[in-house]
């Protein structure tokens, strides 16, 4: 699952793609394996190179990881199928070798964050998928993704390196990075001093990762001038394992062992993830440009999955989870459409998309279709997590028709920004030219529906990550029970 | 008293400053190379803390002889660790130069307000 670098070495690129796609959907279908084999609770340990656990070093996949791998392959799986045209545009032949073998270190580091059972390694494959991210969004023609990536690349090591620092902190005191260790052992700590410092680090430097909403600048810049298959895997997935880190390391390590801590991280991320959704969403109606406004939209629902997150609560968690998925699915298809689209539309600002839809109505569609999603309208994914948030917002306290009213005005802010995305799509005919644009290549447009109709799929029929979530959820919360 | 228990701290106080050093120097300086020196100031004051925790008084390098009793050792594990955090740095470094590299060739410039002016 973590290899194939040997990509490299295929040179011509129908090969390179093709074995980059092989490596990826067998990927998919080890964590589609794993997911079965957790769904029962019994979670699923590797001891690398035989040696047990708190010495050695150890993969666990449990319903939460489960769930997040399977978003992560799928992502990745699922760009690499539709990718190959589009790539064909914007990266000359002889890098292309290159540029697939970066895509799957980036899924390796990714998966590798997903599965790893101690502090360390994270870290280590955190690194990897970053290093190669940079790489992935500084590869495409345009020469302002170069300063983007420039401002990623600075303020994702300062992230890393604060988690660095904290997990050193908490090694200081405990003399274990295994996760589950480290909880065990925290108990016999008497001096807490560091371990809350520690707590501060990695929260602060998992939050600069996940973009967190003040922490959030690198992120529409990177996401609008990366190639556009780029966009599509980073936005369905590298922020959220940022999340899952996040969530993990609070649940597991702090939440049980240190006093009130429940209460400061609720306190800390609550008001964060209320502005960042309100801020993002009202900056997100006004903007000009297509894949900006829907890398804005990200930084409102990465701050709905803390939110959920921040109640603390099973049901809480269970949203967040939720959303973790169904939000990758919705902006996944989202940004697929839009690779369809720029497939033939060099410029993507919105006043230069107008009709279309008449020219391309297969991709149109689909793009309306996630976009429901990502609202949240009953009947496709983004509904089912929306209205799990407002149960546990309700659950929450007194405080918590606040919060719905919160939810609420920014789906209305989301109805705002889509709509003004079907209009110029379907209602105006401003475009110049009578260039004869038609499709996309199957391929993507193909991948594009797929992921569309499973938004719908999973809005009707939510049965199978909802127990994921569910499961997750309580899992996370038997740490601190 | 007070003040040799400060002292003790030394290699701590040490890495608070780098660190804080560091960072200043990614968030103020506009030449895009002095804010990669910066990143690196703030990696290493990291290597020196994991380099100070691992220090055991009395220790020694960990490597087990035949009749040697009762030797204390320095923790091994926090140098490994640190072994691995230096490659990512270094080719953190590596990576970001070849980002100012392709910069200047397509800007003409490494100073951010040029850039930002550029576009």
């Amino acid at each position: 699952m973590l290899s194939a670098p040997l990509i490299i070495l295929l040179q011509p690129r129908g090969l390179a793609w093709a074995g980059a796609t092989a490596a990826a959907l067998a990927s998919f279908a080890i964590a589609v394996a794993l997911t079965i084999a957790v769904l029962d609770g019994q979670t699923q340990v590797y001891a690398m190179g035989g040696w047990p656990a708190p010495y050695g070093i150890e993969l666990a996949v449990d319903q939460f990881s489960a769930l997040v791998l399977l978003v992560v392959t799928g992502a990745g799986a699922g760009a690499l199928l539709a990718a190959r045209s589009s790539i064909d545009q914007q990266i000359e032949p002889e890098r292309q070798p290159l540029f697939y073998s970066a895509w799957l270190l980036g899924l390796a580091g990714l998966a590798g964050i997903v599965v790893a059972a101690d502090a360390f390694n994270i870290f280590v494959f955190m690194e990897i998928s970053s290093l190669s991210s940079y790489v992935l969004i500084a590869g495409g023609p345009d020469r302002r993704a170069l300063p983007a990536v420039f401002k990623y690349l600075i303020m994702g090591t300062i992230g890393a390196t604060f988690y660095l620092i904290g997990v050193g902190l908490i090694y200081m005191m405990t003399g274990t990075l295994n996760l589950a260790d480290m909880e065990a052992r925290l108990g016999d700590v008497t001096e807490l001093n560091p371990i809350l410092v520690a707590a501060g680090f990695i929260t602060i430097g998992l939050a600069l990762k996940a973009a967190v909403f003040p922490l959030h600048v690198w992120l529409p810049n990177a996401y609008t001038h990366s190639p556009h298959m780029i966009t599509v895997f980073l936005a369905a997935c590298a922020t959220k394992v940022a999340i899952y880190v996040l969530i993990r390391f609070d649940y597991m390590v702090f939440q049980s062992k240190l006093d009130d801590h429940a209460t400061q991280f609720a306190q800390f991320l609550m008001p964060l993830a209320i502005l960042g959704i309100l801020v993002a969403s009202a900056v997100a109606m006004f903007e000009g440009h297509l894949k900006r406004l829907l890398a804005t939209s990200s930084v409102a629902q990465i701050a709905y999955i803390i939110l959920g997150a921040s109640f603390v609560s099973e049901s809480g968690l269970a949203a967040s989870a939720m959303h973790i998925f169904n939000h990758a699915l919705a902006k996944g298809g989202l940004f697929l459409a839009v690779a369809c689209l720029a497939y033939h539309y060099r410029d993507l600002r919105l006043d230069q998309l107008g009709g279309a839809a008449a020219r391309m109505p297969f991709t149109s569609a689909a793009l309306v279709v996630c976009g429901f999603s990502l609202i949240g309208i009953p009947g496709t994914a983004g509904f089912i997590s929306k209205w799990l948030l407002i149960t546990a917002a309700l659950e929450s306290g007194p405080l918590g028709w606040i919060l719905v009213a919160v939810i609420l005005v920014s789906s209305l802010m989301a109805v705002v920004y889509i709509w003004r995305i079907v209009e110029t799509l379907y209602f105006s005919d401003s475009a110049k030219g009578d260039i004869a644009v038609a499709e996309a290549p199957y391929p993507m447009v193909l991948v594009t529906w797929l992921v569309a109709l499973l938004n719908i799929g999973f809005g009707l029929f939510p049965t199978m990550p909802l127990t994921l979530a569910n499961a997750s959820a309580a899992l996370l919360m038997g740490y601190s029970g | 008293m007070k003040l040799l228990e400060l002292l003790g701290y030394y290699n701590y106080w040490v890495f608070a400053i780098t660190l804080m050093i560091g960072l200043y120097a990614v968030i103020s300086k506009a030449n895009l190379i002095k804010k990669l020196i910066g990143l690196s100031i703030f990696q290493s004051a990291v290597f020196l803390m994991y380099i100070t925790m691992d220090k055991v008084e009395g220790g020694t390098a960990p490597i087990i002889q035949a009749g040697v009793e009762g030797q204390i050792y320095s923790n091994p594990l926090p140098q490994v660790l640190i072994l691995t955090a230096i490659v990512v740095g270094v080719s953190t470094l590596a990576l970001g130069l070849a980002i100012v590299v392709r910069i200047n060739e397509r800007y003409g410039t490494i100073e951010e307000h040029e850039i930002l002016d550029a576009d």
